[in-house]
C-alpha cells in the first residue's frame, strides 16, 4: 500500500485592515470625486469620469510634452489633422454617453433582436412566401448596402478615431466604427441566412452589383471619396452630416424600410431599422459636435466658412449617389413613396442639420 | 454558433471587402515595411454578432463581482500598502489602452489585406473598453478605498508626474512614428505578447494576495481579449516576413521594443508586486521568478524564438542582459528605492519596508540587505517628521545619489555603471544602457544602417521631468502640481501609512529646498567635470551610494 505524503497548501492570510471609506477623518477623506476636469452639470455622469482625459492634452495637465514623434517631430493628436479650429475641443461630449457597458449591452441587444427575428422566420417559413421581385431587390440592392456600412465603418471612422484632439470625439468615433461594422456583417450574414432558404436566390449577387452595376456606381464612388479623406473632421462631416441623410437615410429608412413589409418581408425592416437607430446615436454625436464647432465663439465663423466649402463638395457627389439608386424604387410593383417623395424627406433631415449649425445649401439639391 | 457555422460566417463576411477603383484610402501613416507580398491570413474567424454578446457576458461577470466586493466589504481587507500604489498603475494605464485603440488604423493603412482589417477593428472596440472599464474601477477605488487622494486627481498626476511620463511612452509608442514598428512590434509583438502576461496575470495574483479581488476580475477579463490581439500580431509579423526587405527592420524593431518595454513594464510591475505586497510567504513567487515564467519561457522560448525558422534575428542577447539585470543587477529594487526616494513627487503613499519584508526579500535575492538594508532602514526612520528633509534631500544621511535620467526610456540610470553619456542632438544626454542609447542615437533616425527610414518616428518632449523645475523651490513644485489634500497644506503623498493628521508631512516640510535637475547641470559643466562626474556617477551603487571619496581620487 502506497502512501502519499500531502503538502501543506500555501495561502495568503486575510488580514483586517479596516481600510474603507469612512473609516477615519483625514484630509481628502471625503474627496471622492475626480477633481481634474469641471463636469458639464453639477455633477460628473459615469461616461465623464471614464472618458474625460484620458488622452492627454498639453493645453490641459500634460507637462512634459508628447514623447515620440513622427518622421516630421509632431506627435499626439495636431490641431492641425483638421482645418477646424476649436476653442475648446474638450467641451464636445457623446451626447450617447458611450462607454464600454453600453456599447456591448446595446451592441448584444440588436445581435439578439436581428437573430430572433431571422430564428422565427426561418421557423414560420417566411422567406418563401416573400414577393419575387421584393426578393430581387433583397438579393442585389439591399444586400450590396452592407458594403457601404462596412466602408464607412472601417475606412471612415475607424481611420478618423486615431486623430481627434479629444478622447470623446475619438471614443464616438470608435462606438460609430462598431455599429457600422456590426450592421454590415448583419446585413451580409442575413443574406447568407436567405440564400440558405430561399432556392435561386443568389448570395453573390451583391458583389457585381455593387463593383459594377451603374445604379450603384455613384454611391460606391462617393463611399471611396470618404475613404479617401485625411482632414478627419471632413470625413466626419461628409458622412454623417451629408452622406447620411442624403443616401443612407433614403435607401434606408424612405425605401427598404417603407416597401419590405408590404412584399411580405418583416425582417428586413428589423435589420435595416436597428442600423437605422445606430446611424440616428452617430448623427447625435455629428450634430453635437459640428453645432459646437459652428458655433465657437472664437471660430465659429471660420469654422462655418470651411464647412460651407465642404458642402460645394460632398453634396454634389452625395446627390448624384442618392439619384443614382433611383431605378430600384421602380423595380417593385407596391409603390408606397415616390423617389421623389423619399428623396424630399431625406433633403429635410440635411436642410434641418444644416439650420443647426446656421449653415444653407444654395444649390438645388 | 457551431465552428462549421463559424467558418461559412466567417468566409461570407469576406464578401463585404472589395477593390476601389476610383479613390484608395488615404495613406495616413507612413511606414518603410512593405507588404507586397503578403499572405492572407485572419487566425481567429472573429465575427462581431458573437462578439458582442460575449463581451457582454464577460461585462456582466465583472460587474457582478464589482457589486459583490462592496456589499461584502472588501475594503476592510485590502492592505493599503498595495492600494497606493494602484494609485500610480490605474492611472498610467487607461492611457496605454485607449492607445491600442487608436493604433489599429496604423495597421490596417498599412498591411493590406482586408481580412486581418476584420480582426484590427474589433480590437480597436476591444481597447475601448479596456480604458473605460479600467477608469471605472478606479472610479470604485476612489468611492471605497480609505485614501481617495491620489485617485482623484488620477489623470492630471498622470500627466504631469515624473513616473506617469514612464507609463506615457508605453502608450505614445504604440500610436507614433512608422505605423508598423508603433502598431505592430512594439504594440503586439512585444507588449501585449510578453508583457500583459506580467502586468494582467501576475500582477492580478498579487492583488488577491493583499485582499483585492477586483484587479484580478477586471484585468482577467482584460486579459481573455489579448489572445485575439496576440493572434492579429502574430499574423501580421508573418505577413512582413515574407518580404526579405523587412528584415533589418524588424531586426531594429524588437531590439527596441523589447528592450523599452523591459525597461518600463519591469520597473513598474517588478517595484509594484515586491514593494507593494504584504505577502511574504516564502513560497509565493517573486517577481525575477515570475518574469523567468512569463517572460523568459512563456515568452522568448516558446514565441519569440520559434520564429527564427522564419528568418527572424532574435534579440537574444536583450532578453539575457534585461534578466541579468533583473536578477545581478537588482533592477527592479533599484527602481523602487528610486521611487521612495522621490516620495514627496508622488501622488501615491509608500510604506517604508519592515523586519518581514527583509526576511523575504534577503530569501528571495540572496545579498539584498547588503545593498538595500540599510537604505530601508533611513526611509523607515526618516519617515517620521521629525524636522528633517524628505529623504530625498537628506543625501548625505540617507547615502543616496539622486540619479541622471535616461533620455529614452525615462527611468533613471540607477545600474549606475551601465551609464551612457553622449551628445545627440546637440544636447549631452545621459542613458541606462547602450540599447538605450542606440534607439535615441541610431535607430529613431531617418537612416538606419545606410538604408533610408523616411517614416522612422522621433524621441521627442521634455524628457528630464527635472528640468521643468530646475531652481524651483520644492514647494512650489508640489503646488504646481497639484499633490496637496483638500486642507491646502498636507501632502497627498507621505512616506508611511500612518493618516493621523498629525504624523502627515505638510507643504512646510519642503519649503526653502530648492529642486535641481541632474540634466541641466550635467550640460552646464565643463568637458573635464562632466568626464570627472560621469566617472565617480559610474563607480557608485548598489542602492544609489555614491561612489567612495578615495576611489574619486
Amino acid at each position: 500500500m502506497s502512501t502519499t505524503t500531502e503538502q501543506a497548501r500555501s495561502v495568503p492570510k486575510p488580514v483586517f485592515t479596516d481600510a474603507e471609506a469612512g473609516a477615519l477623518e483625514f484630509p481628502s477623506s471625503t474627496s471622492r470625486h475626480y477633481n481634474y476636469f469641471t463636469p458639464a452639470k453639477r455633477r460628473a455622469t459615469l461616461y465623464e469620469d471614464v472618458t474625460v482625459d484620458v488622452q492627454p492634452d498639453p493645453e490641459r495637465h500634460l507637462s512634459q510634452g508628447w514623447l515620440y514623434g513622427f518622421a516630421d517631430g509632431v506627435g499626439g493628436y495636431p490641431h492641425e489633422w483638421t482645418t477646424l479650429k476649436s476653442s475648446n475641443w474638450h467641451e464636445f461630449l457623446d451626447p450617447n454617453e458611450e462607454w464600454e457597458q453600453t456599447i456591448y449591452r446595446n451592441n448584444a441587444n440588436v445581435v439578439r433582436q436581428v437573430q430572433q427575428t431571422v430564428a422565427n422566420a426561418k421557423a414560420a417559413g417566411s422567406f418563401l412566401t416573400e414577393n419575387r421581385s421584393w426578393l430581387s431587390v433583397l438579393e442585389k440592392h439591399v444586400s450590396a448596402w452592407a458594403h457601404v456600412e462596412h466602408g464607412i465603418g472601417m475606412y471612415v471612422y475607424t481611420a478618423c478615431q486615431r486623430d481627434a484632439p479629444t478622447n470623446m470625439i475619438n471614443n464616438a468615433l470608435a462606438v460609430a466604427a462598431a455599429h457600422k461594422l456590426r450592421f454590415a456583417q448583419d446585413l451580409i450574414l442575413y443574406n447568407l441566412e436567405v440564400s440558405e432558404q430561399v432556392p435561386d436566390f443568389d448570395g453573390s449577387a451583391h458583389r457585381a452589383v455593387w463593383q459594377s452595376d451603374p445604379l450603384w456606381q455613384p454611391t460606391r464612388e462617393n463611399v471611396e471619396q470618404l475613404t479617401g479623406t485625411r482632414d478627419w473632421a471632413e470625413a466626419f462631416f461628409a458622412t454623417a452630416i451629408v452622406f447620411e441623410p442624403l443616401v443612407g437615410e433614403l435607401f434606408r429608412s424612405h425605401f427598404v424600410m417603407q416597401v419590405a413589409a408590404r412584399h411580405g418581408d418583416y425582417v428586413t425592416p428589423t435589420v435595416i431599422g436597428v442600423g437605422e437607430a445606430d446611424a440616428g446615436r452617430d448623427r447625435a454625436g455629428a450634430r453635437r459636435l459640428f453645432s459646437l464647432l459652428a458655433n465657437d465663439p472664437e471660430y465659429g465663423a471660420a469654422n462655418r466658412a470651411v464647412m460651407t466649402n465642404w458642402l460645394a463638395a460632398w453634396v454634389p457627389r452625395s446627390v448624384a449617389a442618392g439619384r443614382g439608386l433611383q431605378p430600384i424604387w421602380s423595380q417593385l410593383s407596391e409603390k408606397v413613396l415616390t423617389f421623389d417623395e423619399s428623396m424630399r424627406r431625406a433633403k429635410t433631415t440635411f436642410t434641418d442639420l444644416l439650420s443647426e449649425f446656421g449653415l444653407t445649401y444654395d444649390k438645388e439639391l | 454558433m457551431s465552428r462549421a457555422s463559424i467558418t461559412k460566417s466567417h468566409e461570407k463576411i469576406q464578401e463585404l471587402a472589395w477593390e476601389p477603383t476610383f479613390v484608395s484610402p488615404v495613406e495616413k501613416f507612413a511606414t518603410d515595411y512593405t507588404f507586397e507580398k503578403a499572405q492572407k491570413k485572419d487566425p481567429l474567424k472573429q465575427i462581431l454578432r458573437s462578439y458582442f454578446p460575449m463581451e457582454e457576458e464577460k461585462d456582466n461577470r465583472v460587474f457582478g463581482a464589482m457589486d459583490g466586493a462592496i456589499r461584502g466589504n472588501m475594503f476592510r481587507q485590502v492592505q493599503q500598502r498595495w492600494m497606493e500604489w494602484q494609485k500610480l498603475f490605474l492611472s498610467i494605464i487607461p492611457f496605454p489602452e485607449i492607445s491600442a485603440a487608436r493604433a489599429m488604423p496604423l495597421v490596417i493603412n498599412a498591411v493590406p489585406n482586408p481580412e486581418v482589417h476584420n480582426g484590427l477593428a474589433i480590437q480597436m472596440i476591444d481597447e475601448v473598453r479596456h480604458s473605460t472599464i479600467q477608469m471605472n474601477l478606479k472610479r470604485l477605488y476612489m468611492n471605497h478605498y480609505i485614501d481617495p487622494a491620489g485617485f482623484d486627481n488620477t489623470l492630471k498626476a498622470f500627466q504631469n508626474n515624473y513616473a506617469g511620463t514612464i507609463g506615457r511612452q508605453f502608450g505614445e509608442g504604440f500610436i507614433t512614428g512608422d505605423a508598423i514598428t508603433a502598431a505592430n512590434v512594439y504594440l503586439t509583438i512585444v507588449a501585449e505578447t510578453a508583457f500583459t502576461n506580467v502586468l494582467f496575470v501576475a500582477m492580478p495574483a498579487e492583488a488577491a494576495a493583499n485582499g483585492d479581488y477586483l484587479l484580478p476580475t477586471v484585468f482577467h477579463s482584460v486579459q481573455s481579449d489579448e489572445s485575439r490581439h496576440i493572434s492579429n500580431g502574430y499574423s501580421i509579423i508573418l505577413m512582413a516576413l515574407s518580404d526579405e526587405r523587412n528584415r533589418q527592420l524588424l531586426e531594429r524593431d524588437l531590439r527596441y521594443a523589447w528592450w523599452n518595454n523591459h525597461a518600463v513594464v519591469d520597473a513598474a510591475i517588478g517595484t509594484f508586486i515586491e514593494y507593494g505586497t504584504k505577502d511574504r510567504r516564502k513560497d509565493r513567487d517573486s517577481y525575477a521568478e515570475m518574469w523567468r515564467r512569463w517572460i523568459y519561457d512563456d515568452y522568448y522560448r516558446s514565441y519569440l524564438v520559434p520564429l527564427e525558422k522564419y528568418g527572424l534575428v532574435i534579440p537574444h542577447d536583450l532578453v539575457e542582459e534585461a534578466w541579468n539585470r533583473i536578477w545581478n543587477k537588482g533592477y527592479v529594487h533599484e527602481v523602487a528605492q528610486f521611487f521612495a526616494t522621490g516620495w514627496a513627487a508622488n501622488y501615491w503613499r509608500i510604506d517604508p519596508m519592515d523586519d518581514a519584508d527583509f526576511e523575504w526579500f534577503e530569501h528571495k535575492y540572496p545579498g539584498w540587505y547588503n545593498k538595500y538594508g540599510k537604505w530601508w532602514e533611513a526611509y523607515s526612520a526618516m519617515s517620521k517628521r521629525n524636522g528633517h528633509k524628505p529623504i530625498m534631500f537628506e543625501g548625505e544621511a540617507a547615502n543616496y545619489e539622486y540619479p541622471h535620467r535616461c533620455w529614452t526610456c525615462m527611468v533613471p540610470c540607477l545600474i549606475r555603471e551601465d551609464t551612457v553619456v553622449d551628445e545627440v542632438d546637440g544636447q549631452v544626454r545621459t542613458y541606462c544602457s547602450e540599447t538605450c542609447h542606440w534607439t535615441d542615437a541610431v535607430a529613431f533616425r531617418p537612416e538606419y544602417e545606410g538604408r533610408p527610414t523616411p517614416s522612422m518616428g522621433r524621441l521627442t518632449g521634455k524628457r528630464e521631468w527635472e528640468s521643468l523645475y530646475h531652481g524651483w523651490d520644492y514647494a512650489d513644485v508640489i503646488r504646481d502640481l497639484g499633490y496637496l489634500r483638500d486642507d491646502g497644506k498636507t501632502l497627498i503623498p507621505q512616506p508611511h501609512l500612518n493618516l493621523d493628521p498629525k504624523e502627515m508631512w505638510t507643504i512646510d516640510s519642503v519649503e526653502g529646498i530648492t529642486m535641481q535637475s541632474p540634466n541641466v547641470l550635467l550640460n552646464a559643466m565643463s568637458p573635464a567635470e562632466r568626464e570627472a562626474h560621469i566617472a565617480k556617477y559610474k563607480r557608485g551603487g548598489p542602492a544609489g551610494r555614491p561612489a567612495p571619496a578615495e576611489a574619486a581620487a
